[in-house]
């Protein structure tokens, strides 16, 4: 095992894979000669040159579709995006055209490109710099949506997300980047559709996944000093749903609470609990519920900022009030 | 290299048989048999089999919803064209992309665009992946006046000469971007001159002219494929239908359009091979024969199961 942080993670997968397949390359704002914003493609141009690793004007719309293209021509492009708030640059490239041409070709063309883009906040970038879009993304049909939150997980899922067929939004967080975890050493793939419980527990389920995942098991420990056992698990993946651990767990636990970063309204936890409600009614002895980005666009100060995006003291007083 | 003078013969046949396809369609809509959209290439035909015709089969063509006479000019069959119209199981999309989203990789068709200027970087980066590939296949984009509008048609200018990709980008102008005359929406009238500001290459063709298209084409594939990288080619026409069925055409007047039938491209070419010397009697049968595939297409579709409904939940994800 090595410890590394998360956007060494990244970098490493990205290396590995670059290395091993000769049609994988990266494109994206200020990501060759200055290795990235958050460094995750830190010295990739040195080492694969500026054939493979390109770096281009800001022309979401232009990349990401370029992107499409050269997948639908064999390729297997990474590209990034800065900010996941840009994504909406890119709209139609992402949701009308790369997550569609292989449906309306009839499944002649295929388009495996990865779109890699950092989302959320607790940092004060403001309202266009901080949102999290991953509940949006998962409602399109076509589109494999990845949201890791430990290195181990963000290098596998990357590998496996370059492997893919399918264009896949892989999510970040500019807060995990300098999170710090252990990696496995040699080949780590991690399946795309499967969630993981990162801590048992018997008493309530708390379904997070990217930096709230961080919050859920900081919550469970400070519940576990008050004698609730909370099962957390990691979604990793937020489409396809691994619907099948979700369930395990709440027929375990008989309580759940979904956590997510991105705004509750419509959201994935909204989604995850009306599947929980159809596929095991008789599963919850109290009701379910969502913590998530109140219904504000995300501010600058950090008062308000702490008051918008839920906070490990939500967590727990959310789960106390469910008993 | 212009087009061969004894290839006009069959030019003429393949631009008559994307006309009586439209032709047939319309039929069909009035008859209530096709849904949804269906925006006719009429008076577009030499756009089509000049721009198609100069490219090799494993070149890729990206078009827009205004593509029929593109695919079926780089290779569709008629019969699965007729098929995906009809929403059969047989059609080129098995009924999933109809009218907008006509596809053939086989033959280096892309699937065609229902978002104005979309499908310009997926040519560019088809050009990209050929480029990367060491391979010397090209890429082509056809889009209309309305497209040079778009972000991302700026966007994709940019890089395509950044990056000097064996591009070449085909801008039909037939004056109306959808239902208004493109002038009026248009900073710059000689849609080429938007190239300059990129330092892309810049040619105007008479789009109506099969002969001057496919020149114009093949001197920009042939750049292309030697590494001189895009080229972008404004190709004046006309569409001599509305944009869709129903188009009331109020933007136009009918003189207007009886000018435009005089220079029409089917027309011309005819006088032109009547010209070289071809009789009448020989086009008539060229005409016959282009009659024939469309019937042939028609029936095979007709005769053409429907899709499944499961159908419906296949080819989503790899």
């Amino acid at each position: 095992m090595a410890v590394m942080t998360y956007s060494q993670a990244l970098n490493e997968a990205l290396r590995e894979e670059m290395r091993a397949d000769p049609r994988v390359f990266v494109m994206g704002e200020d990501i060759g000669l200055y290795g990235g914003v958050f460094r995750v493609t830190q010295g990739l141009l040195a080492e694969f040159g500026p054939e493979r690793v390109r770096d281009t004007p800001i022309s979401e719309a232009a990349f990401i579709g370029m992107g499409v293209g050269a997948a639908m021509a064999g390729m297997r492009p990474v590209v990034e995006l800065m900010f996941m708030d840009f994504a909406l640059v890119a709209a139609d490239q992402i949701v009308n055209q790369a997550a569609k041409l292989r449906y309306m070709s009839g499944g002649q063309v295929s388009v495996p490109i990865v779109i890699r883009a950092q989302q959320g906040g607790g940092r004060g970038n403001g309202a266009q710099h901080s949102q999290s879009f991953e509940s949006w993304l998962a409602q399109v049909p076509g589109l494999k949506v990845v949201a890791p939150a430990t290195p181990k997980d963000a290098k596998g899922l990357l590998k496996s997300a370059i492997r893919d067929g399918n264009p896949v939004i892989f999510i970040e967080h500019k807060l995990l980047y300098n999170t710090k975890g252990e990696v496995p050493e040699g080949e780590l793939t991690i399946p795309i559709g499967k969630a993981e419980i990162k801590r048992p527990g018997r008493d309530i389920t708390i379904v997070s996944f990217s930096r709230t995942l961080l919050f859920a098991l900081e919550a469970a420990e400070r519940l576990a000093q008050d004698g609730i056992e909370a099962e957390v698990v990691d979604l990793r993946t937020i489409e396809p749903l691994d619907m099948q651990t979700i369930l395990e767990s709440v027929r375990g636990t008989a309580r759940l609470l979904i956590v997510q970063e991105s705004h509750s309204n419509c959201g994935i936890g909204a989604e995850i609990i009306a599947r929980v409600y159809e596929q095991a009614p008789e599963a919850l002895v109290a009701p379910a519920r969502r913590l998530g980005a109140r219904h504000a666009p995300i501010p600058v100060a950090e008062a308000l900022e702490n008051a918008v995006l839920p906070q490990t003291t939500d967590i727990v007083r959310a789960v106390e009030e469910m008993f | 290299m212009p087009l061969a003078p004894e290839r006009l013969p069959e030019a003429y046949r393949q631009m008559l048989i994307i006309r009586k396809f439209e032709e047939t369609i319309r039929d069909l809509y009035q008859q209530g048999r096709i849904r949804g959209s269906f925006h006719p290439c009429v008076g577009q035909e030499a756009t089509a089999v000049g721009g198609c015709w100069p490219l090799r089969r494993d070149d890729a063509m990206s078009c827009t919803y205004r593509g029929h006479g593109h695919a079926l000019a780089k290779g569709l069959s008629p019969r699965a064209a007729m098929a995906e119209m009809l929403g059969k199981a047989t059609g080129c999309c098995k009924g999933k992309g109809g009218s907008m989203h006509f596809t053939d990789i086989q033959n280096g068709v892309l699937v065609a665009n229902a978002i104005v200027a979309a499908g310009l970087p997926h040519a560019a980066g088809f050009a990209l992946a050929a480029q990367m590939q060491g391979s010397d296949r090209i890429a082509l984009a056809f889009f209309g006046d309305g497209a040079v509008n778009q972000g991302v048609f700026h966007e994709t200018m940019n890089l395509a000469v950044v990056w000097n990709l064996p591009l070449v980008l085909v801008c039909e102008n037939n004056l109306y971007s959808e239902m208004t005359p493109y002038k009026e929406t248009t900073s710059v009238h000689a849609l080429r001159e938007r190239a300059a500001s990129y330092g892309m290459r810049a040619v105007g063709v008479d789009g109506n002219d099969v002969e001057q298209m496919y020149a114009a084409v093949e001197e920009a594939a042939a750049r292309a494929r030697q590494g001189e990288g895009p080229t972008f080619i404004e190709a004046m026409t006309y569409r001599l239908w509305g944009h869709m069925m129903g188009d009331p055409e109020v933007y136009r007047t009918r003189e207007e359009v009886a000018q435009a039938r005089e220079n029409e491209p089917i027309v011309r070419l005819r006088r032109r091979l009547l010209a070289l010397g071809h009789t009448a009697a020989e086009l008539d049968r060229l005409e016959a024969e282009a009659a024939a595939v469309i019937d042939d297409a028609l029936q095979f579709a007709e005769s053409s199961p429907v899709p499944r409904p499961e159908e419906a939940f296949t080819d989503i994800l790899i």
